[in-house]
C-alpha cells in the first residue's frame, strides 16, 4: 500500500485522471471506489458521474488536460463505446491522452480493446493498488512525452 | 411476556461463560492462538467466541418469535412455509430481442422454474427507443428490449399469462412496462383478476444505486405511487412494487444499510400513499421487498429474520393497519452477483449454493439464482440451468425445507437478528430525523453512507482483512482457463438492426390518429397531477413506443442530472 500513499512526480501539479462512465450504464460502485482510491493517492480526480457519451468524455479530458481516462463499464457495451471515445479523442486531437478500462469484461474482449488503443483493461477482482501504480506509471509517462516534445 | 430462560440460571450460565473465558479458552487459546485478530460480519458486528443464554437474557419466545403466520412472523409469514409450498423458483431472464427471451423462457420453465422474470436491456430500463442515439451499442446486451406491446406480445408468445407470474425489474418506465403486459395479457383473454407478477417500480432506491432514475425524485416517487394505486384497484393479484434492498448491497451497503435503507424506503412509500387518502389496509398487503443473500450465511438469515419483525412493527404499530396481510414483508431474493469472482468461476456454484440456503433458511418467498458465468456476461443456458437445478437440490434433497425456521433458539442466530434488528433501527431513526427516505435520498445521505462502505469493504479485501477465495487466498495464474469458460453468444448488431426495424414498422403501422390523441391526453393528465396509469396504457394500446411515453413524461416532470458522491 505504500505506493498508494506517495505521489510526488511532479511539484508543480498533480496528475490528474478523469473517472468516467460511458453509456446507459448506471453500476458505478467500481467507478467509484476507484476515484477514491486515486484521490486517496493523491491524484487529482474528475468523476463524471453515469451516462456520458464518447464525445462528452473526450472533451472533458482535452479541456481538463488530464493525464489518464480511466473508463468503467459494465454493462457490456464495452467496445462499442470505447471504440467511439478513442475515434472522438483522435478527432479532438487528445490521442495523447491513455486510456484504462475497467469493469466486467470477458477476457476474449479484452484484445480486442488493447487493439483500439487501450493501455491496460481491469477485469473484476483487480486490486486497487496495481490500478494506482498502472495510472501512475501512465500518467508520468505522458508528462515525461510533454516534457520531451515540447 | 414472560422470558424463555430462567433468570436465577441465567446468571448462573452467564458467571460460567466468564469463568471458561478467562480459565479454559484462555488456556487453550495459549497454545493455539486464534486465526484472526477479531471476527467481524461483513456489517462489521463483532462476533464472539460463542453465545450462551446469557447473550439473550430476557428472551421472550412471543415477542421475538411468535408462531409461523403469527405475528411478529420472525418465523416465517405463512403458517406452513415450505411445507406446503416451495419458494418460487424465479430466474432473472432476458437478453437479444423478444425472440431471443421468449426461447430462454420457455428453457427455463421447461427445466421447472416456477416463475418468470424478465431483465430488460439498458435502453428499455432506461425509456429510450432502440433506434435513440443512446440506445446504440446498448440494445439486447443486458437483457430484452421491450420498446413496445408488439414486443411484448413476442416475448411471451406461447406462454399462457393466466398459468404464469411474472417479475418485471423495471423502475421509471414501469407504468409502459405494465401496460404493455396486461395489454398483451387482455389480448390473450387473461382478466385482470387473473394476471399476476410484480413490477420493481422503486424509484427511492434507484438515487442510491441501480441508478436507471429517469424523473427527479419527487415526481418519480409520484409516478410510482400512480402505478401502485392503479394497480390495487384494477389487478388485485399484482405486486406493484419490490420495495429493494438487493441494489443497494450491491452498490455496497453493509446487510445492515441494506435492511434500514430498504424499510425506510417502504415507509415512505406507505406515508405516500395513505397521503393519498387511500387507507392502509387497502394497499399494505400487495406491497413485496426485494433482498440480497450475501455470502456472510448466518448474519444474511438474520437480516432476513429481523427484517420481518420490523415491518410487522412498522405496519401494526406506526401506521395502524388491522389486517395481518398488511403486516407480512413478502419477499424475493437474489444471490449476490457482487461475490462472484472472475477468478476461478466455476467456484461461483458453491457460492450461488450457500447464499440460496441462506435465502431458504430466512424465509424467503422466492429465489433468484446467479450464474457462474455472470462476472462475464448475461449467463448462458448451461449456466442458468446449473443455477436453477441448485435451488431443486435445496428444496429436493438437503431436507431444509421441511421444518419452519430451523435455526430459531440459536443463541447466536437470535443474538445477531437482535443485533442487525437494533443497528438497523438506529439508521431508521436518523432517516426519521431527516424527514424521511425522500428528503433523506435529496441530502445524500444514504448515497454517502454506502460509497463509504464500498470503498472500506474494497480496502478490506485489498489490505488482506477479507478474503475472497481465488483473488487474494488461493489464487491462480489461470488466464487460458478462463478462457475456456462457455458464454453466452448472440448476434448483439443484427438484435439491434433487428429492433430498429420493428420499432419502425410499429410507427408505421399505428392508427396516426388515435396515437397522437393517445400521448396528448397522457401529457395533459400528467400536468393536472392525475394518476397517469390508464393514460399510459391507452397510449401503449395505440402503439405508442416506451420511448415516446417517456418523452412525454419528461416534458412534464423534467430529468434528474446526479450530484456525484464518492
Amino acid at each position: 500500500m505504500a505506493s498508494m500513499s506517495s505521489l510526488q512526480y511532479t511539484e508543480e501539479r498533480p496528475f490528474k485522471v478523469i473517472v468516467a462512465k460511458l453509456g446507459l450504464d448506471g453500476h458505478d460502485r467500481g467507478a467509484k471506489v476507484i476515484a477514491r482510491a486515486l484521490k486517496d493517492a493523491g491524484f487529482e480526480v474528475v468523476y463524471t458521474g453515469i451516462r456520458q457519451t464518447p464525445e462528452q468524455v473526450a472533451r472533458a479530458a482535452i479541456e481538463e488536460d488530464a493525464d489518464v481516462i480511466g473508463v468503467s463499464i459494465l454493462s457490456g457495451a464495452h467496445i462499442h463505446h470505447v471504440r467511439l471515445l478513442m475515434e472522438k479523442l483522435s478527432e479532438m486531437g487528445g490521442s495523447d491522452i491513455p486510456v484504462v478500462v475497467g469493469g466486467t469484461i470477458p477476457i476474449v474482449d479484452v484484445d480486442e480493446l488493447k487493439r483500439l488503443g487501450v493501455r491496460d483493461v481491469f477485469l473484476p477482482g483487480e486490486s486497487l493498488g496495481r490500478i494506482v501504480d498502472v495510472v501512475r506509471k501512465l500518467a508520468e509517462e505522458k508528462r515525461r512525452a510533454e516534457l520531451s516534445g515540447g | 411476556m414472560g422470558t424463555i430462560f430462567n433468570e436465577d440460571e441465567v446468571k448462573k450460565i452467564g458467571e460460567k461463560a466468564e469463568q471458561w473465558k478467562v480459565v479454559t479458552l484462555k488456556q487453550w487459546v495459549e497454545r493455539l492462538p486464534e486465526r484472526q485478530e477479531s471476527f467481524t460480519t461483513l456489517s462489521d458486528i463483532s462476533i464472539k467466541e460463542v453465545y450462551t443464554p446469557a447473550d439473550i437474557p430476557n428472551f421472550s419466545y412471543e415477542e421475538k418469535l411468535g408462531m409461523p403466520g403469527e405475528y411478529p412472523f420472525t418465523r416465517g409469514i405463512h403458517a406452513t412455509m415450505y411445507r406446503a409450498r416451495l419458494w418460487t423458483m424465479r430466474m432473472f431472464s432476458g437478453y437479444g430481442g423478444p425472440e431471443e427471451t421468449n426461447k430462454r423462457l420457455k428453457f427455463l420453465i421447461e427445466h421447472g422454474e416456477t416463475g418468470l422474470s424478465l431483465a430488460f436491456d439498458y435502453p428499455t430500463l432506461v425509456g429510450v427507443d432502440p433506434d435513440d442515439p443512446m440506445a446504440e451499442g446498448e440494445v439486447g446486451i443486458v437483457g430484452v428490449s421491450v420498446p413496445s406491446v408488439v414486443d411484448m406480445d413476442v416475448v411471451f408468445n406461447g406462454i399462457d399469462m393466466s398459468k404464469v407470474t411474472t417479475n418485471m425489474t423495471i423502475n421509471p418506465p414501469a407504468p409502459a412496462l405494465l401496460a404493455f403486459y396486461v395489454a398483451v395479457a387482455e389480448k390473450q383473454g387473461v382478466p385482470y383478476t387473473q394476471i399476476g407478477g410484480t413490477t420493481q417500480n422503486d424509484p427511492l432506491k434507484e438515487f442510491m444505486a441501480q441508478k436507471s432514475y429517469v424523473f427527479p425524485p419527487e415526481p418519480a416517487v409520484k409516478v410510482a405511487m400512480d402505478l401502485i394505486e392503479w394497480s390495487v384497484k384494477n389487478l388485485p393479484k399484482w405486486n406493484p412494487i419490490s420495495i429493494s434492498g438487493y441494489h443497494i448491497r450491491e452498490a455496497g451497503a453493509t446487510a445492515v444499510q441494506e435492511l434500514a435503507f430498504t424499510l425506510a424506503d417502504g415507509i415512505e412509500y406507505v406515508r405516500q400513499l395513505k397521503n393519498r387518502g387511500l387507507d392502509v389496509d387497502s394497499f399494505a398487503p400487495r406491497l413485496s421487498f426485494f433482498f440480497d443473500a450475501h455470502i456472510n450465511f448466518f448474519e444474511e438469515i438474520a437480516k432476513f429474520r429481523a427484517a420481518r419483525r420490523m415491518w410487522a412493527k412498522i405496519m401494526r404499530d406506526w401506521f395502524g393497519a388491522k389486517n395481518p396481510r398488511s403486516w407480512w414483508l413478502r419477499f424475493h431474493t437474489q444471490t449476490a452477483g457482487v461475490s462472484l469472482t472472475a477468478q476461478q468461476p466455476w467456484n461461483n456454484i458453491v457460492r450461488t449454493a450457500i447464499e440460496a440456503l441462506a435465502a431458504v433458511l430466512g424465509g424467503t418467498q422466492s429465489l433468484h439464482t446467479n450464474s457462474f458465468d455472470e462476472p462475464f456476461r448475461v449467463p448462458s443456458e448451461f449456466a442458468a440451468k446449473i443455477a436453477l437445478r441448485t435451488q431443486q437440490i435445496i428444496a429436493y434433497e438437503t431436507g431444509v425445507a421441511d421444518t419452519i425456521d430451523p435455526l430459531a433458539g440459536s443463541y447466536y442466530v437470535e443474538w445477531l437478528t437482535d443485533e442487525v434488528e437494533e443497528r438497523a433501527w438506529k439508521y431508521i431513526d436518523k432517516i426519521e430525523g431527516m424527514g424521511g427516505m425522500l428528503e433523506a435520498v435529496k441530502k445524500g445521505f444514504p448515497q454517502r453512507e454506502i460509497a463509504d462502505a464500498a470503498y472500506k469493504f474494497q480496502k478490506d479485501v485489498d489490505e488482506g482483512r477479507r478474503f475472497i477465495v481465488g483473488v487474494n487466498v488461493f489464487a491462480e495464474n489461470e488466464v487460458e482457463d478462463i478462457r475456456k469458460v462457455p458464454l453466452l453468444e448472440f448476434d448483439q448488431q443484427e438484435t439491434e438492426r433487428r429492433q430498429k426495424q420493428r420499432i419502425a414498422q410499429v410507427r408505421s403501422m399505428r392508427d396516426q390518429q388515435r396515437w397522437a390523441r393517445s400521448l396528448d391526453e397522457l401529457r395533459r393528465a400528467a400536468e393536472k397531477g392525475e394518476n397517469i396509469m390508464p393514460y399510459v396504457l391507452n397510449a401503449a394500446k395505440a402503439y405508442a413506443t416506451l420511448g415516446e411515453i417517456m418523452n412525454t413524461l419528461k416534458e412534464v416532470y423534467g430529468v434528474y442530472v446526479e450530484p456525484p458522491i464518492y
